[in-house]
């Protein structure tokens, strides 16, 4: 339904097109230009980490949120390599940009990040994307994790979309000719990963609008808020578990994910001018919830699965503060919390089963709080020391100490707000 | 029917904006002000930048980019001065009358001849620039070079003005050929001292005026001075004098203070750009104040 809807207004935008394009025609200076010029940009992301974990990295789990499967937890104990980011970018043409990142992990696995083509200015103001593309959601949604200001994804980041949401689709962008920054955002996508499920079918598997304004406060600050959603189709999506016998089960999801995402980012630095000193306040707010049918042990021997309905409304945010206090040096606080809510679960309901047959979904309020102190001695090169106490299991503490490098070569890519 | 009204609607706006004033967002408050003396009222002119902000370190905030997507015309320094943030203001605004290439995109540093053209570039060397030195805007032959082409470019892009365009360049050109000639007399004194500066962003200044840059506050163009490059340069100076420790503006002075008592010698900030002193409200401003400023210290 959604995908009609997404397609009928894709084609209106369409109509509109000639006419702008017509308008803003310009004539191109002739610019001589040195023949390596034609070679693409080429930037590569060394990082890695020392981790000193308390509790089993093996054993990570948000209690309360069905598992997304994706990259969670604090990743391995001792000496890791990070994965090293590979990015190539040009113009591809007039009319077209392109981007490619390869992500290769340390056990020499190449994952495709982002692979995408762009055309600025389709008609006044408005940007088209296909490919694969970190999704516009949220503020730290669409940010490469070696800007991040921590050495791991916010909590909620990771149970709601397994780590950052990308899509296989299409992004549209729209700026409002206004003074202020109203930026306006619609994307589909084919929703393969978490809290979406890999099935095959047509049509859209995720649909996200998001709205983004901000502005400046005088000289020397500035923000950006928005607020985003996004839906999501699960076709048995499925999760292990064991029952309350102990044994191990595989259950899955099939229905609808709706999640709403708030986000706002603050930024001072004296003047605007951030080499000295500059404060950046950052949070960001999810509320998903999924309605549909809960299928228990799918692969049961006896009589096929058991199948009833299931409706959840599950939250979680953070909130970090990071400052620079003098040049190269900075100290940033991150606190997070999430509340996996009271899963409605039709199959205990009516008395088939009991909720200890769930134990993934028991109720529960995972938080972190976590401290970092950073060194950059220049913009391509970051260490980091970074302290957590993680309760994410339900059972206990984890305390994490992680010393982590992040290394820039080659092509540097400006960075967004 | 309802599509077809909304059209006409915008298409009216897009009518209206082509007979309002030239929207030129400048990337450096130097190009802001040169672009308001050659188009006065015809255009209306904005910085994206301030005198008090580093030019190579910039956030690219919502309202630049909000800036951006509304120009007409975009003036920067380009030779890879604004290559933080002035990519994101180009993608997100999804602006194509100012794209790189078209019309709508103007590079003062196209118009001069370079300096410090490196014969060698990887990071090891620090913040330096391929296309050589960026801070092009302290020669005033500079200026005049970049504003006889960026005349050309307004009258292109705004037509029906052009020969307010053409006008108002010869007067400037004029008044900026009295005004050199006025500062280079002053400036006589000048020839020949020995300065050090914090940044290597001041050397088209000293080719201009016949100065000697003998060292820098910063150990390689972009890194922090630090206590032991300090050190050296303070030895440096025993054996070989300078007279004056020179910082743009937007520098942290306590670097330059340091060494300001350490050698005994006088620590002048700059305004660098229009905007950076209270005398450097406008182009001749920004000569006048700094020509006083290094006049007064080397007395």
């Amino acid at each position: 339904m959604f995908a009609f809807r997404t397609a009928v207004a894709g084609a209106c935008l369409a109509v509109s097109v000639p006419s702008f394009v017509a308008a803003q025609q310009t004539t191109p200076a002739p610019t001589p230009t040195p023949a390596s010029a034609f070679n693409p940009a080429i930037s590569l992301i060394l990082n890695g980490t020392y981790a000193h974990l308390s509790r089993d990295p093996e054993t990570y789990r948000f209690q309360g949120f069905i598992p997304s499967g994706g990259e969670i937890g604090p990743g391995g104990r001792s000496f890791q390599l990070g994965e090293s980011e590979l990015t190539l970018s040009a113009a591809i043409d007039p009319t077209f940009n392109g981007r490619f990142t390869a992500a290769v992990t340390p056990e020499n696995e190449v994952e495709v990040e982002e692979a995408w083509f762009e055309r600025t200015g389709l008609f006044n103001g408005a940007t088209l994307k296909g490919g694969r593309f970190l999704s516009a959601i949220g503020y730290l949604n669409g940010l490469h994790a070696h800007t991040w200001d921590f050495s791991d994804a916010p909590l909620a980041y990771q149970a709601f979309f397994g780590g950052a949401l990308k899509n296989d689709g299409l992004q549209l962008r729209w700026l409002a000719p206004t003074d202020r920054f109203i930026a306006l955002g619609a994307e589909v996508g084919a929703g393969r990963t978490f809290p979406g499920s890999d099935t095959s079918r047509n049509g859209a598997g995720v649909v996200a609008l998001t709205a983004h304004v901000g502005d400046d406060l005088g000289a020397s600050s500035s923000w950006r808020a928005g607020v985003s959603w996004l839906r999501h189709r699960a076709t048995e999506r499925s999760f292990d578990d064991s029952d309350s016998l102990g044994t191990a089960v595989t259950n899955s999801f099939t229905g609808r994910s709706t999640t709403w995402v708030l986000d706002a980012v603050y930024k001072w630095a004296p003047q605007g001018n951030a080499t000295g000193r500059n404060l950046k306040l950052q949070g960001e707010y999810f509320r998903r919830t999924e309605k549909g049918m809960l299928d228990f042990d799918t692969t049961s021997q006896a009589g096929g699965p058991l199948s009833d309905s299931y409706r959840n409304t599950q939250s979680g945010w953070y909130a970090q503060a990071v400052y620079q206090f003098m040049p190269r040096w900075r100290v940033g606080t991150r606190y997070d919390r999430l509340d996996a809510g009271t899963a409605r679960i039709g199959l205990v309901d009516n008395g088939t089963l009991t909720a200890a047959d769930f134990p993934a979904l028991a109720k529960a309020k995972p938080e972190r709080s976590t401290v970092m102190l950073d060194y950059a001695p220049t913009e391509f090169s970051r260490v980091r020391l970074q302290f957590a106490a993680d309760r994410s299991r339900g059972d206990g503490t984890d305390r994490q100490i992680f010393l982590q490098y992040i290394m820039s070569l080659g092509a540097h890519g400006a960075h967004s707000f | 029917m309802r599509i077809r009204h909304l059209l006409c609607a915008l298409l009216a706006c897009a009518g209206l904006q082509a007979h309002a004033a030239l929207k030129v967002v400048a990337c450096e408050p130097e190009w802001a002000a040169l672009a308001t003396e050659l188009g006065g009222d015809k255009l209306q002119a904005s910085s994206a930048t301030t005198a008090l902000q580093d030019p190579h370190r910039i956030e690219a905030r919502p309202s630049l980019i909000a800036r951006v997507r509304n120009a007409d015309l975009l003036v920067c320094t380009g030779m890879e001065l604004e290559v933080g943030w002035l990519p994101v203001l180009l993608q997100q605004s999804g602006n194509a009358r100012v794209a790189p290439g078209s019309a709508g995109f103007f590079e003062a540093g196209k118009y001069v001849t370079a300096l410090d053209v490196p014969t060698r570039v990887d990071r090891s060397q620090g913040d330096v620039h391929t296309s050589g030195n960026p801070h092009i805007q302290l020669d005033p032959r500079n200026i005049a070079l970049v504003a006889k082409a960026l005349a050309e470019r307004l009258a292109q892009l705004d037509a029906a003005n052009a020969r307010v365009y053409q006008e108002r360049h010869a007067a400037f050109a004029a008044r900026w050929a009295e005004a050199q000639r006025r500062w280079e007399q002053q400036a006589a004194p000048l020839k020949g001292l020995n300065v050090v500066v914090h940044h290597k962003n001041m050397g088209y200044l000293w080719q201009w005026l016949g100065m000697r840059e003998i060292g820098t506050l910063e150990p390689k163009p972009g890194l922090e001075p630090s206590a032991g490059h300090l050190g050296a340069l303070k030895a440096q100076l025993a054996k070989q004098p300078a007279r004056l420790v020179v910082r743009a503006a937007y520098q942290d002075p306590r670097a330059s203070q340091w060494l300001s008592e350490q050698a005994r010698i006088p620590a002048v900030a700059l305004p660098f750009t229009v905007g950076g002193n209270e005398q450097a409200k406008d182009l001749f401003g920004l000569f006048d104040s700094t020509l006083s400023l290094l006049l007064t210290a080397a007395r």
